[in-house]
Formats: C-alpha cells, sequence, structure tokens
C-alpha cells in the first residue's frame, strides 16, 4: 500500500534532474560583499557624507524597483540585491559634495529608466549604475564636477572641505601628475568609490575568486588602456600620462573590474568579449586625452554596451567539428 | 594535470562513493519479465513468439530482417502471458513481450567452450555479436554490430572503450572493470578483430584508479593502451572521448568512424564476452541503483525486462518523505518514469532515485547573460540563445545556431543560474525541425 501513495508522488521532468547550487541572488550578493571595501574606503576618505550617498542611492534604487515592478504586476524580486548594486555602484561614481536629491534622481533613472523599462533584470541594454551618472553628468553637470580633496588632506588645511580638482583634471588641464602611491591607495580628489585602486582590487579579486567574472574581462580592459596610454606615453612623455597612471587614476579600476564585467551588458562570446574590453579600454584612453572631458572610462563602456548585441551575434564560436574537412 | 580531456564541461557532484565499491550482486530471479520488442536505435522487432507458448530463458522472441537492429530475448524461462504495449523506461509504450516465469534458471557457464578468437572469423564475430542482441549498452542502444562493419572505404585505425562513466552516481562500469578486466578486455578483443584494428584504447577517467590498474594489469603486453582522462563531465561522451584519448575532432554531421574510431562501451564488452564464450544472448546486465532517494544503493546484475519496482524493492525500497524522482540512467542525461512497472532495459545503466533537495525546482529566472553555458558547452553553442530560438519555434535560426550540434550533454542546464531548462528548450527545436522535414 506503501507503493501505491509513493507512485502518485514521482517527479517527471527532462533531464539533467540536478543543477549546480547557484543562483541570481547568490551571485548578486557576492558582487556587494565585493564592493563593501570601495566603500569602507570611501567612507575613510570622505567620511559621512560618503556613507549616507551609498545608502541614499541604495535604498532609493530599491524602492524604485519596487515600484516599477508593483505597477508592472511583476513579481518583486528586490531581495536579489540587483538593484542593490546599482544603487551602491552609482553612489561609488559620485563627488563627495554631491547632494542627496540628486542621488535620489539618478537613481530613479537607473533602474527605471535604465533596467525596469526594458523589462528588468537581464533585458537591459546598458548597465544601469553608469546610466544613473550618465543622467547626473547631463542634469547637474557642474555638481558632479565639483571636487573635494579627501579628509585627511583638509584636515592638514584647517578645513571641513577643500574644492579640489581630480588627479585626471590635473593631468590634462593643468600638466600636473598625482603620484602613484596616492592613486593606489586613494588619497586623492575624486569620486567617492572610485580613487582607491586598492579597495577596489580586494573586491575584484573576491569576485575572481568566487568565480563571477574572468580574468580577460578586467585584465583585458585596463591592459588595453595602458597599452594605448604607454603608446601615447613613449611618444611624448612630458604631455602624456604614463600607463600605471592611466589605470589607476579616475573611473578605470572600478569600471574595470564591476562595470566591464557586469554580466547583462557584456557579450558572451569569448571574441565578443577581447573585442569589447580591446575597444572600451582604448576609447577611454581616447576620450581622457584627445575629448572634451578628463574622464572618459564612463563613455567607453556604455558606448561599448550597445554593440554587446552585435557582437554576440557576430563572434559565434566555431562549433565543435566545425569546418574539419574529411576525405 | 597533464591529463587528457576535451575543452569545456562541467564538474557535478559525482556521488559515487554510494556504491563504487560495493560488489555486483545477483539480482533474485524476477517471477514475470516485460521484454519491449524494440530496445534500441533502429527498426522495432516482430514477435516471434504468441500468447500461451512456453519459452526457454535466452530464447529468441523478437526479431526482424532490417540490417540496422538487434533481436530481443527472454531473460527468463517461463510461459508467455501477453503480447501488449506496455511503459517504456524511454518514454511513452512499447510493444512488448509479457513472460511469466516458471522459477528454473539456466546455467550458462556449463556451455563454456573454451573457445579461443584465433577461431572465429570477422563475420563469425560480427553474427554471434548480432545473434546475442548486443546493442551500446552506456545508453544510446546502437545495435554493436552495424558499428562494428564500417563501409569498406573507410580505414578505421583505431578502437577506443568507453570506460569513463562520467554520468554522476552510476558504477556500473567501474565495478566492471574492477572485477571482470579480463573478460571485459576478451570482448573488446574481439570487437577490435571483428573490424579488424591493430590499436585499441581504454579511457578512464582518474577518479576510479583500481579500474585503471586492473585494465593496465590485464593489458599488459598487447597493443591496448589505458588512457587516464581528467574526471569531468561528459568525457563519456563519443566526440569528447575521441578528442580526449586520440586527439581527432568528428566533424559536424558525422561519425566517428569518418575519422577512423570506432567506440563502445564496457559493459559491451563484457556482453560480446559472454556471448562468444557462453553463446549467453543479452538477457542480463549490471545496473547501478543509487541516488539519495535510494535505502540501501548497490550495483546489481538484473535481468532484463525486471521491472523497476522489483529492483527498487531489492535495494531497500525508496528512501526519504516527499516527492521522487525515478529516472533510467543517471542525473544527467536519464529519462524520468511516470511509472516503476517500467522494464529495465539493455541500455539501463542505472537507476536513479532522487528525492528533497536534489529535485530540481520547476520556476527559473531570466537569463542574465552570464555566459556561463556558453563556457561549458562542449560543442561551442550559445545554448542561451538556442534555447530561446527552440522555445519560440524560430526553426531556421536555431539551425543557424547550430541546434543539430547539440550532444543533449545537459552542461546548460546544469550550470544556469537561472535555472532556466535550456536543455529541454532545444530539444523542443530539434523535434519541431523533424517534425518540419516530414512534412
Amino acid at each position: 500500500m506503501e507503493e501505491k501513495t509513493q507512485l502518485e508522488k514521482l517527479v517527471v521532468s527532462s533531464s539533467p534532474h540536478f543543477l549546480r547550487d547557484e543562483n541570481i541572488p547568490k551571485i548578486m550578493h557576492a558582487v556587494i560583499l565585493a564592493l563593501l571595501p570601495a566603500a569602507a574606503a570611501s567612507v575613510y576618505f570622505f567620511g559621512f557624507r560618503a556613507l549616507m550617498l551609498i545608502i541614499v542611492s541604495a535604498v532609493s534604487c530599491l524602492i524604485t524597483e519596487y515600484a516599477c515592478q508593483k505597477i508592472r504586476k511583476k513579481p518583486v524580486t528586490i531581495r536579489d540585491g540587483s538593484a542593490a548594486i546599482t544603487g551602491i555602484l552609482m553612489a561609488l561614481t559620485l563627488p563627495p559634495s554631491f547632494p542627496y536629491y540628486g542621488a535620489v534622481l539618478g537613481s530613479i533613472f537607473a533602474v527605471g529608466i535604465g533596467k525596469q523599462l526594458f523589462g528588468g533584470i537581464g533585458y537591459n541594454i546598458f548597465n544601469p549604475a553608469l546610466l544613473g551618472r550618465v543622467f547626473l553628468q547631463a542634469t547637474y553637470p557642474v555638481m558632479i564636477t565639483t571636487w573635494s580633496e579627501p579628509l585627511s588632506k583638509a584636515a592638514k588645511a584647517g578645513v571641513d572641505a577643500v574644492s579640489a580638482a581630480t588627479p585626471l583634471a590635473l593631468m590634462k588641464f593643468e600638466g600636473k601628475w598625482t603620484s602613484h602611491l596616492d592613486l593606489f591607495f586613494g588619497n586623492t580628489p575624486g569620486s567617492i568609490g572610485e580613487t582607491s585602486a586598492l579597495a577596489i582590487l580586494i573586491g575584484g579579486l573576491y569576485l575572481r575568486y568566487r568565480g563571477y567574472i574572468n580574468w580577460k574581462m578586467p585584465l583585458g580592459y585596463l591592459g588595453s588602456m595602458a597599452f594605448l596610454g604607454g603608446i601615447f606615453w613613449l611618444i611624448n612623455p612630458s604631455k602624456y600620462p604614463d600607463p600605471l597612471f592611466h589605470i589607476l587614476a579616475g573611473g578605470a579600476m572600478l569600471g574595470a573590474w564591476f562595470m566591464v564585467t557586469d554580466m547583462v551588458t557584456s557579450p558572451v562570446t569569448p571574441l565578443g568579449q577581447w573585442i569589447f574590453v580591446i575597444c572600451g579600454g582604448s576609447l577611454a584612453v581616447i576620450i581622457r586625452l584627445f575629448g572634451g572631458l578628463p574622464e572618459g572610462v564612463m563613455y567607453s563602456i556604455l558606448l561599448m554596451n550597445a554593440f554587446v548585441p552585435l557582437l554576440n551575434k557576430h563572434t559565434r564560436p566555431l562549433f565543435f567539428g566545425e569546418g574539419i574537412k574529411v576525405e | 594535470m597533464g591529463l587528457k580531456t576535451f575543452n569545456h564541461g562541467i564538474h557535478p557532484s559525482y556521488n559515487k562513493e554510494l556504491t563504487q565499491s560495493k560488489k555486483i550482486e545477483k539480482a533474485s530471479l524476477p517471477s514475470k519479465v516485460v521484454i519491449p520488442l524494440q530496445q534500441h536505435i533502429g527498426a522495432p522487432c516482430k514477435p516471434l513468439v504468441k500468447k500461451g507458448d512456453t519459452v526457454a530463458e535466452g530464447q529468441k522472441i523478437g526479431e526482424t530482417t532490417t540490417f540496422v537492429t538487434a533481436p530481443v530475448h527472454s531473460s527468463i524461462s517461463g510461459k508467455v502471458k501477453e503480447i501488449e504495449r506496455r511503459p517504456y523506461p524511454g518514454g511513452g509504450k512499447v510493444l512488448s513481450v509479457i513472460i511469466e516465469g516458471d522459477g528454473t534458471v539456466k546455467d550458462w557457464r556449463s556451455g563454456d567452450t573454451d573457445l579461443d578468437m584465433e577461431s572465429l572469423s570477422k563475420e563469425e564475430l560480427r553474427n554471434i555479436i548480432r545473434e546475442a542482441g548486443i546493442v551500446g549498452m552506456g545508453g544510446a542502444a546502437f545495435p554493436t554490430h552495424v558499428k562494428l562493419s564500417p563501409p569498406k572505404e573507410k580505414k578505421i585505425d583505431a578502437f577506443i572503450l568507453n570506460g569513463c562513466e562520467c554520468e554522476p552516481y552510476l558504477t556500473s562500469d567501474h565495478r566492471l572493470m574492477v572485477e571482470e578486466p579480463e573478460k571485459v578486455l576478451w570482448g573488446m578483443k574481439a570487437m577490435m578483430k571483428a573490424i579488424g584494428v591493430e590499436n585499441g584504447f581504454i579511457g578512464i577517467e582518474e577518479n576510479k584508479p583500481d579500474a585503471i590498474d586492473a585494465l593496465e594489469r590485464a593489458a599488459r603486453g598487447s597493443n591496448i593502451k589505458v588512457a587516464a582522462l581528467k574526471t569531468k563531465y561528459p568525457q563519456g561522451a563519443e566526440k569528447m572521448l575521441i578528442k580526449a584519448v586520440i586527439d581527432r575532432k568528428v566533424p559536424v554531421g558525422k561519425l566517428p568512424m569518418d575519422v577512423g574510431c570506432v567506440v563502445n562501451n564496457v559493459g559491451t564488452a563484457f556482453a560480446v564476452y559472454e556471448a562468444a564464450k557462453y553463446k549467453k544472448p543479452l538477457i542480463e546486465r549490471v545496473i547501478t541503483v543509487s541516488g539519495n532517494g535510494v535505502r540501501e544503493p548497490k550495483n546489481l546484475l538484473v535481468r532484463i525486462g525486471t521491472s523497476f519496482e522489483d529492483v527498487l524493492n531489492q535495494c531497500g525500497g525508496m528512501a526519504g518523505e516527499g516527492e521522487k524522482e525515478v529516472l533510467n540512467g543517471g542525473p544527467m542525461m536519464g529519462i524520468a518514469q511516470t511509472t516503476l512497472e517500467a522494464p529495465v532495459i539493455k541500455g539501463t545503466s542505472g537507476i536513479t532515485v532522487l528525492t528533497g533537495k536534489e529535485i530540481k525546482p520547476y520556476k527559473y529566472d531570466p537569463c542574465i547573460r552570464c555566459a556561463s553555458c556558453v563556457e561549458v558547452c562542449p560543442v561551442n553553442l550559445m545554448p542561451y540563445k538556442l534555447g530561446d530560438l527552440g522555445r519560440l519555434y524560430r526553426l531556421d535560426e536555431f539551425k543557424a545556431w547550430g541546434g543539430a550540434v547539440c550532444i543533449e550533454c545537459g552542461c546548460c542546464s546544469y550550470t544556469c543560474p537561472s535555472k532556466r531548462p535550456l536543455l529541454h528548450w532545444i530539444r523542443v527545436g530539434k523535434v519541431k525541425i523533424r517534425e518540419r522535414e516530414k512534412v
């Protein structure tokens, strides 16, 4: 009789019947964890305001996601962590003095327009955090380029906040270099989470350790920057910065480890990924050296995002045994 | 390090420790068997017996004249009770001969003729294999004598015995290699002779060191080499195995013989040995009964036609509360059963019962383009894309993106963090294409 009851409970599905213990929340939570060192560095260098910017952005993103999913009558998935990442990541690209209401607007744009309007997670073409940042750049061009010294340097000067120029702006407009050591640890003016290459690297290596990113994407992007930057440096070292400066300054590190590697908005094929990072890295250097803006990482990634569907379509790997002739 | 393998693939938890050190046990004689008349790829057999006939153990009960087919035999002696369509472990129903046993057992070994291979010609060997109804016992069940009869213009220079057993849970080939290495080798040599090929290789994953050891010892001094391969799924897929062992790629749409190679399974080699030595047709086989839903996992020598229910009862029954998924085969490529009445067939390498957390969820999330399906696909497809094309019946695109190249190993579905049933959708595409081409 016991057999009968068991018979009724047979599950039937198509193979494979057991799956890897992996899911979207697990990946997203690992990314959040990986962003913590950069977030901690931002608080260390720029104080309480940095922390508030991160919290305001993350919460605004979560609320936006919730509202959009309610309106679209879709299951609410704010717990998967993807909206929180967008908020944290966008906040990390803002100047320390950026107003909170601006961060809220940027978050609404990032998640509402940049992600949910496209259909939610997995369907967006552009990196939502960068889209939020680019929206703010267009909306508040002055506020988003008003930088201040890190707290330690401001304290030395005996004031609360000293407005200052970022290393890239100093390089571009005044021909002054910032020391590599300051760039590496993050003791420079800049976006709150972008200044410390060390903190970003710790998070990036953690993601690599967890297997969520490959080496090709971040190193290919940074390598391309260093390569093209290096060529110009060799041509005229007094005018152009050295390769190391390129990869340590501005948003290069954060972009390479956390935005280039964004799964949804990067190519899936090996060749597509190479094209993506090589073009992206080169574009960033070209904008830095010859564009109107001191920083080109954001636009380089967004522009390459637009090419991802095309890259996926035209860089299909050869099938196993394709193109082999037998007599 | 330094071990041979193929590109991509996955590393699932193999769970082989449940049965890998358990000796093969003989299952008890079933009182009734259900023997499907088609257990192989190719033409179905026509019954040679009718209701009420008395049949002897090993008597041929199904046959047809087509080349690509394999006869079926009664696995017990007794009386034909019914010939009707019955549930088939490969899905659906198949015309089957139902035999009620009389409780007697034939001693095949008494017919041991001390036969040596030298006295048998190629044709005789092939004929023995065909008459014994031997098919590929790794799961696909392709008639072995067909594989051993390549057209003359195809020059075969390598024979590979597949001892990978990369499917999680299954250990039947492993146990055969450890317990009967000489017999497996004999069967392999017989198949090599039937084709007339000199070089033999045995591909075994490194997670079976005792099997590698046993066969290396048995093959010492012969022209057969044991190739230790990296433990990786699907190492035992024919094309992957050929790539790993002799570094040749089977071109898209071609067969192993097009690159001068024939692959057969360890269980098949053992069946060939018994057929040649004892004139014993393929009426029983070793299967692994395992999974977290089985009380006492075992390796069992089971007669073809024994019901899953009977087999499971001999392994302490099913364990755990709640839902069960009973598979013909392992969890990666096995087929889920709708009823435990289904019989063990020639291609049943194991019965896996999954329960609780091991059963996969039926909900899935959007694709996040993480590329892990692309990274694991052993035949370099883009499964996330193929899956969508198959699901949406976009058949021309499905073809262009290589739908037909898919070997259905399931690595893509396994690895997908969104739990998308990618292989299932690819199968949908394949079926739809087949339907369209029929019209």
